[in-house]
C-alpha cells in the first residue's frame, strides 16, 4: 500500500505542469489555439511529442516510453487543470491504446513521434454509447474490404490522420461478436468529414463512409474480435476521463475558494458565511473521493479480465460524475453572475466536466454495470 | 503507487482474523453483525479476549502492553475487528483515557490505572459533553474548585455512553472560570463513580435502548492526584484524546460488513417473481453505497500511507472527511438493512423468550440501528463541525 509517485512519476508530473502553465496560463491562448485549423495548435502538439508524452502509454519494444495507466492519470490531471484542447484522450490514450492492444507496432512511431493523430469513430445515430451497437459495414472486397456507413460525433474526427472504425463483419446490428475494427486514413476515397465545435471547446466531426477500400492491412485486431479489445481501451479512457475530471475539478475548487476570499457583499467577503463555507467543504469532500476513485481506476486499466476490470471502471466514472457534477454546478453558484460569462474560466471548467460526464457512458449507466456485476470486489 | 498489501501485511491480516473468528464467541459475533446491543457481559467478555490475546491495546506505547506496528498494520487491524463484527475493545479505556495517561499522566498514575484500564478492571466512561455545551465543548460548566487536597466537582455531563456500567469517569472540569480564553481554564480529572455525590441517570434513546446516561456531580470530593497532566492544561489533552480517534473515524469495516449482510440478506429475501436482489432499483442503490465506501476505503488508506510523511500538528481536512463520508455511508448501510427487512422492519421485537420474533430472527433489529444511527453525524464532532473543520483548517475561508 503505497501512493506515492516515483521520482520519474514526479519528474513527469513537473514537466507536464510546467507545459500547461506555460500553454494555458493565459486563457487567451486557449481562444487563440481554438481558432486553428485543426482546433488546436501543431505547435504545443509538437512539444508535446517533444517531451515523449505522445509515446508514454507504450512499451519501449514499440518505441514508447514505458508508462502506463499512471503515467496517463499524471498527464491527464494536467490536461483536466489546463483544459487543454490537444486530442491526447483521443489519439494518444485511445487510438494508441488500440494500436498498442492490437500490436501494432508498424504505426506507433508516427504517433510518437508526432506526424500522425488517430481517432476513434464508434458512435453512429442509434448507438449512444453501446459499443456493440453497430450498423456501418465493411465487406471483403479481393485481398482487401469495402466499408459502408456513418459515424457521428467523432472527436477530433476532422482532423485525424487516421480513423480507427468499427464496421460489423457479421451477424445483426446489435450482436457482440462480429464487430471488425478498420484504420482507416482520413483522406481516404469515400470518407467525408464535416468537423465542427463541440460545447466544451473540442472539436468533433460527423463522417460519412462510401464505398471505403481499404486493403487488407487495414484490419485492426482479429476480424469479428473488435468489441473485446474496443471495451478495453474503453476502460483505459475512462480512468483517463477520471484523470482530466479530477485536475478539472482541482483547479475549479481553487479558482472558487480564490473568488470567495476575493469577493466582498455586505462588507465583508463571501467566504466568511457558513452557507457558503460549507458548500466549499461539500467540493473538497466530492473532489477526494474522485480523486481516490481515479487511483482506484487507474490500478485496474489494464487489468485483462473484464469482470474485475469493468465493474471497478464503472465505479470510477459513476462516482468520478457525481463529484464532477457537485463541484461543477457549485462553483457555478458560489462564483454568481461572474461564473456565467464566457470571458471567465469558471464557465469552461463547468462545460468540460459536464460533457465529460456523459463521455462513454452517463452515470446511469456506469451504476447499472456495477449493480449488474453484483457490486464491487474489496480492493486488497 | 501500490493498492495492495505486502505478503507479510497479508499474513498478518489472516492471522488476526484467524484469531478473532476462533477466540472471539459466535453469539457475540452474530449480535454486532445484526447491530443488537450488546450488554455489558458480550463487552467484557470481548474486551477480556482481545486483552490475553495481546490485542486490546495496540496503539498503546509498548512498554503498557501496546504494538510496535506500522500505521498500516494499525489500519488492518481496525478494519478487522470490524469487519469480522468482533465489538471494538472499549474505546473510553483503549482509545481515549489510557493514551492520555500514558502520555501526560504521572508514574504513580500509569502503575496504578494503565493496567486496569487495560484489561477492563476498571471500566471507563467519558465525563465531556454537557447539556449547555455539545459543539461547543470549551463552554462546558461543570466545575472543579480546589479545596486542600481535593477538588470539589459540581456540574451535569451528559450523553455518557454505558455510563451505567462504569467504576471510573474521565472529566473535563472548570478550574479556572476567570481564564482568558475558556479553552484555557479547564482541567482533566479522574473520578471515581462510587463517590458521594455522583449520581448517573439513564437516558433513553429513540431505539428503545439505554445506552447514554446523564452523570451529575454534586459537591463531589476527588483527590488531587487524579488530577491529570497540569491543572488548565485539559484541553490540550482533551485534543490529543480526540485526534487518536482518527485512524477509526471512516468505520471502513463496520460499513463493509453491513453492506456484505444487505446483500445476502437481500438474496434470501422473497421479492416478486425472486429476491429483492433481482430488483434493479435496490441494487443500483446498494450499488451507490459500494462505490462510495470504495472511494473512502482509498482516502483512508491514502491518509494512512501519508502517516509516515506528515508532522503531527499540520492541518490536515482529511478526518473531517473521513468522518463526514464514513457516516453517511454508515448510514446509508443501516438504512439498506431497513429496506431488506421490509414489512418485518416494524413489529416491536418482543421481549418474552416465549415469543418467536414476528418475522426473520435479525429483521427485527434493522430499524432500531438505523435509529441508533442518526447519531453517527451528530457525535465526533457533527458533520457540520466537520465542514467548519475544513473550510478554516484548510480551505482557508
Amino acid at each position: 500500500m503505497d501512493f506515492d509517485l516515483t521520482e520519474e512519476q514526479r519528474l513527469l508530473k513537473e514537466s507536464v505542469d510546467r507545459l500547461m502553465a506555460g500553454a494555458y496560463g493565459d486563457f487567451e491562448k486557449r481562444r487563440g489555439y481554438q481558432e486553428e485549423a485543426k482546433g488546436y495548435s501543431p505547435k504545443l502538439w509538437a512539444q508535446y511529442a517533444e517531451m515523449g508524452l505522445l509515446g508514454l502509454p507504450f512499451p519501449e519494444a514499440q518505441g514508447g516510453f514505458g508508462g502506463g495507466p499512471l503515467e496517463t492519470m499524471i498527464v491527464m490531471e494536467a490536461v483536466g487543470r489546463g483544459l487543454a484542447v490537444e486530442p491526447y484522450l483521443t489519439s494518444v490514450v485511445i487510438g494508441g491504446g488500440l494500436l498498442r492492444l492490437a500490436g501494432r507496432d508498424d504505426l506507433i512511431g508516427e504517433l510518437v513521434g508526432g506526424e500522425a493523430t488517430f481517432a476513434l469513430a464508434t458512435t453512429e445515430r442509434q448507438s449512444r454509447d453501446d459499443l456493440f451497437d453497430v450498423a456501418t459495414t465493411a465487406r471483403r472486397s479481393g485481398e482487401g474490404w469495402v466499408l459502408d456507413g456513418a459515424k457521428s460525433v467523432v472527436l477530433y474526427g476532422e482532423s485525424a490522420d487516421h480513423l480507427i472504425v468499427s464496421a460489423r463483419t457479421a451477424g445483426q446490428r446489435r450482436d457482440r461478436d462480429g464487430i471488425s475494427l478498420f484504420l482507416v486514413p482520413g483522406d481516404a476515397r469515400g470518407v467525408s468529414r464535416r468537423g465542427y465545435p463541440t460545447q466544451d471547446g473540442l472539436r468533433a466531426a460527423e463522417i460519412q463512409l462510401e464505398s471505403v477500400q481499404l486493403p487488407a492491412g487495414a484490419l485492426l485486431g482479429a476480424e469479428g474480435g473488435g468489441l473485446p479489445l474496443l471495451e478495453q481501451v474503453v476502460d483505459i479512457a475512462l480512468a483517463a476521463l477520471c484523470a482530466e475530471a479530477v485536475g478539472a475539478m482541482e483547479a475549479l475548487h481553487e479558482l472558487t475558494l480564490d473568488y470567495l476570499k476575493q469577493r466582498k457583499q455586505f462588507g465583508v467577503t463571501i467566504g466568511s458565511f457558513q452557507a457558503v463555507q460549507h458548500r466549499a467543504a461539500d467540493m473538497l469532500v466530492a473532489l477526494e473521493q474522485a480523486r481516490s476513485m481515479t487511483i482506484y481506476a487507474a490500478m485496474m486499466a489494464e487489468n485483462p479480465d473484464p469482470a474485475a476490470r469493468r465493474p471497478a471502471i464503472a465505479a470510477a466514472k459513476a462516482l468520478v460524475n457525481r463529484s464532477a457534477e457537485l463541484i461543477g454546478k457549485e462553483a457555478i453558484q458560489l462564483h454568481g453572475g461572474i461564473a456565467m460569462t464566457m470571458e471567465y474560466k469558471a464557465g469552461h471548467y463547468f462545460k468540460r466536466l459536464s460533457m465529460l460526464i456523459n463521455q462513454f457512458g452517463d452515470t446511469d449507466r456506469h451504476l447499472r454495470v456495477v449493480a449488474e456485476a453484483g457490486g464491487l470486489e474489496p480492493a486488497a | 503507487m501500490e493498492l495492495r498489501y505486502t505478503p507479510e501485511e497479508i499474513a498478518f491480516r489472516e492471522e488476526l482474523r484467524r484469531t478473532f473468528r476462533e477466540k472471539i464467541p459466535a453469539e457475540i459475533r452474530r449480535k454486532v453483525s445484526e447491530g443488537r446491543h450488546l450488554d455489558r457481559e458480550d463487552i467484557a467478555t470481548a474486551h477480556r479476549i482481545l486483552h490475553a490475546e495481546g490485542l486490546a491495546t495496540p496503539n498503546w506505547p509498548v512498554e503498557w502492553g501496546g504494538k510496535d506496528w506500522s500505521p498500516v498494520q494499525r489500519y488492518i487491524y481496525i478494519e478487522e475487528v470490524q469487519a469480522n463484527a468482533v465489538p471494538m475493545p472499549l474505546s473510553f479505556n483503549v482509545a481515549m483515557v489510557g493514551p492520555v495517561i500514558a502520555n501526560f499522566g504521572s508514574e504513580a498514575q500509569k502503575q496504578r490505572f494503565l493496567p486496569p484500564t487495560a484489561s477492563l478492571d476498571i471500566w471507563w466512561a467519558q465525563g465531556f459533553s454537557e447539556p449547555g455545551a455539545g459543539s461547543d465543548l470549551a463552554g462546558l460548566k461543570t466545575t472543579a474548585k480546589r479545596e486542600g487536597d481535593h477538588y470539589i466537582l459540581n456540574g451535569q455531563k451528559t450523553w455518557t455512553t454505558l455510563g451505567q456500567y462504569a467504576d471510573w469517569i474521565f472529566v473535563l472540569a472548570r478550574t479556572n472560570p476567570a481564564a482568558e480564553k475558556k479553552q484555557k481554564g479547564i482541567s482533566f480529572i479522574l473520578v471515581d463513580m462510587k463517590s458521594p455525590g455522583v449520581t448517573v441517570r439513564p437516558i433513553i434513546t429513540i431505539d428503545g435502548a439505554h445506552e447514554v446516561n446523564e452523570v451529575f456531580f454534586d459537591e463531589v470530593k476527588v483527590p488531587v492526584e487524579n488530577l491529570i497532566g497540569e491543572e488548565n492544561k485539559g484541553w490540550d489533552y482533551a485534543k490529543f484524546l480526540l485526534s487518536n480517534e482518527r485512524n477509526n473515524i471512516a468505520r471502513v469495516g463496520f460499513s463493509k460488513e453491513k453492506l456484505a449482510r444487505v446483500k445476502e440478506r437481500a438474496k434470501e429475501t422473497p421479492a416478486g417473481e425472486g429476491t429483492l436482489w433481482d430488483d434493479a432499483d435496490f441494487r443500483r442503490r446498494v450499488a451507490i453505497a459500494e462505490i462510495e465506501l470504495k472511494a473512502l476505503e482509498i482516502t483512508q488508506m491514502r491518509a494512512v500511507a501519508a502517516q509516515r510523511h506528515r508532522a503531527a500538528d499540520k492541518p490536515d481536512p482529511t478526518s473531517s472527511i473521513l468522518k463526514i463520508k464514513g457516516s453517511e455511508i454508515q448510514q446509508m448501510a443501516t438504512e439498506l438493512m431497513v429496506t431488506v427487512a421490509g414489512p418485518y422492519a416494524v413489529p416491536m421485537p418482543s421481549h418474552s423468550h416465549n415469543e418467536p420474533p414476528v418475522g426473520p430472527d435479525w429483521a427485527e433489529a434493522a430499524a432500531p440501528l438505523f435509529f441508533n444511527y442518526r447519531k453517527v453525524s451528530i457525535y465526533g464532532g457533527s458533520n457540520e463541525i466537520q465542514r467548519n473543520i475544513i473550510a478554516k483548517a484548510f480551505l482557508g475561508l
